[in-house]
């Protein structure tokens, strides 16, 4: 029988289907653990008003969007107009995290490309940050009424991201 | 000479450009912990580095937890379940046995098993066929010998 010599064969294209899986993967998006899980408690003083602090327990029983976002975050700016625009459409709350910041730079960043936010916190340190496992801004949690994170937007939320995933998401948890 | 002074002088300042505003601990029993826990996490920014060689904000800042954590007398255990809680199994460069990882640790034994086994395999196949040949028969062997004396070089065939 000659069909043994058609095993190498086999085996490479096994293995080219692996590679070819793997090509099509984002390696700089890593699942995140929080996914299904209660988003961790904080507290931070609001960037605009420092003597007020925020907890995400105060968003209890709403649907809401936690964006990471700095200064220095070059991303940032290319969603920036998408947040903009899901603010004027009034689509959802969203809360910035303003990650390792400086307060002056980030109150002009916000004066100049406008702030879509309900208000931001202010995370000097990063270490809230660490706490919802963020490696690199901007990032967005989606939080469900009950405070646990549905999902988690990993880069820049794209138009179609918002589209295709977020908006479906939205109204399937304020349903 | 002047030259030569002012390139390392601009040297120096580009790798002091490059370090970030990390303190060390003093103590270095301290240190020496950090460095090998260090070495066991993913740096999640450069994820070919692991957070004791990569200077990335966020390795920074997660040395400085570790830190933290070893002055609160965390055991390692607890400090490599810190980062996994946040960052996933990915954070960390042995990563533990379970239903997803279960092909990458046992894969590659599989193979090299399942290898020698194919090789094993037709060696005995290849053995066993040799020893079916049929053997010449007396004639045959006779007339090959004969052969074989007339010409020993097998000049006459060339």
């Amino acid at each position: 029988m000659k069909l043994k010599y058609l095993v190498p064969l086999a085996i490479f294209a096994i293995l080219c289907v692996f590679l070819a899986v793997g090509l099509t993967r984002d390696p700089r998006q890593v699942p995140s653990p929080f996914i299904g899980k209660p988003a961790p408690a904080f507290t931070l003083a609001k960037l605009h008003e420092p003597q007020a602090s925020f907890g995400p327990e105060q968003m209890r029983g709403k649907v809401w969007l936690l964006n990471v976002w700095a200064s220095w975050c070059v991303s940032c700016r290319i969603e920036h107009p998408v947040l903009n625009d899901m603010n004027r459409k009034g689509i959802v709350p969203i809360v910035g995290l303003n990650y390792k910041d400086a307060r002056a730079d980030a109150t002009k960043w916000l004066q100049q490309h406008g702030d879509p936010y309900q208000f931001s916190v202010w995370d000097i340190d990063g270490k809230v940050g660490i706490d919802y496992g963020v490696y690199g801004a901007p990032e967005t949690f989606v939080i469900d009424k009950q405070g646990i994170i549905r999902y988690k937007q990993i880069g820049p939320i794209t138009p179609e991201a918002l589209e295709k995933t977020i908006l479906p998401l939205l109204a399937k948890l304020n349903a | 000479m002047k030259r030569l002074a002012l390139a390392l002088a601009l040297a120096a300042s580009l790798a002091a450009w490059g370090q970030s505003t990390e303190i060390a601990n003093p103590d270095p029993k301290v240190e020496a912990r950090l460095k090998t826990i260090a070495h066991e996490l993913r740096c999640l920014v450069c994820q070919n580095q692991t957070i004791a060689d990569s200077d990335a904000p966020l390795a920074v800042d997660l040395r400085k937890q570790v830190r933290v954590m070893i002055g609160d007398g965390k055991s390692d255990e607890e400090i490599r379940g810190y980062m996994v809680d946040r960052y996933g199994d990915f954070v960390l460069y042995k990563p533990p046995f379970n239903a997803v990882t279960a092909v990458l640790w046992v894969g590659p034994g599989l193979l090299i098993v399942g290898g020698f086994a194919a090789l094993a395999l037709m060696i005995r196949r290849r053995r066993e066929a040799a020893v079916a040949a049929p053997p010449p028969d007396a004639a045959r062997q006779r007339e090959i010998e004969a052969l074989l004396a007339a010409d020993p070089d097998g000049k006459s065939r060339r």
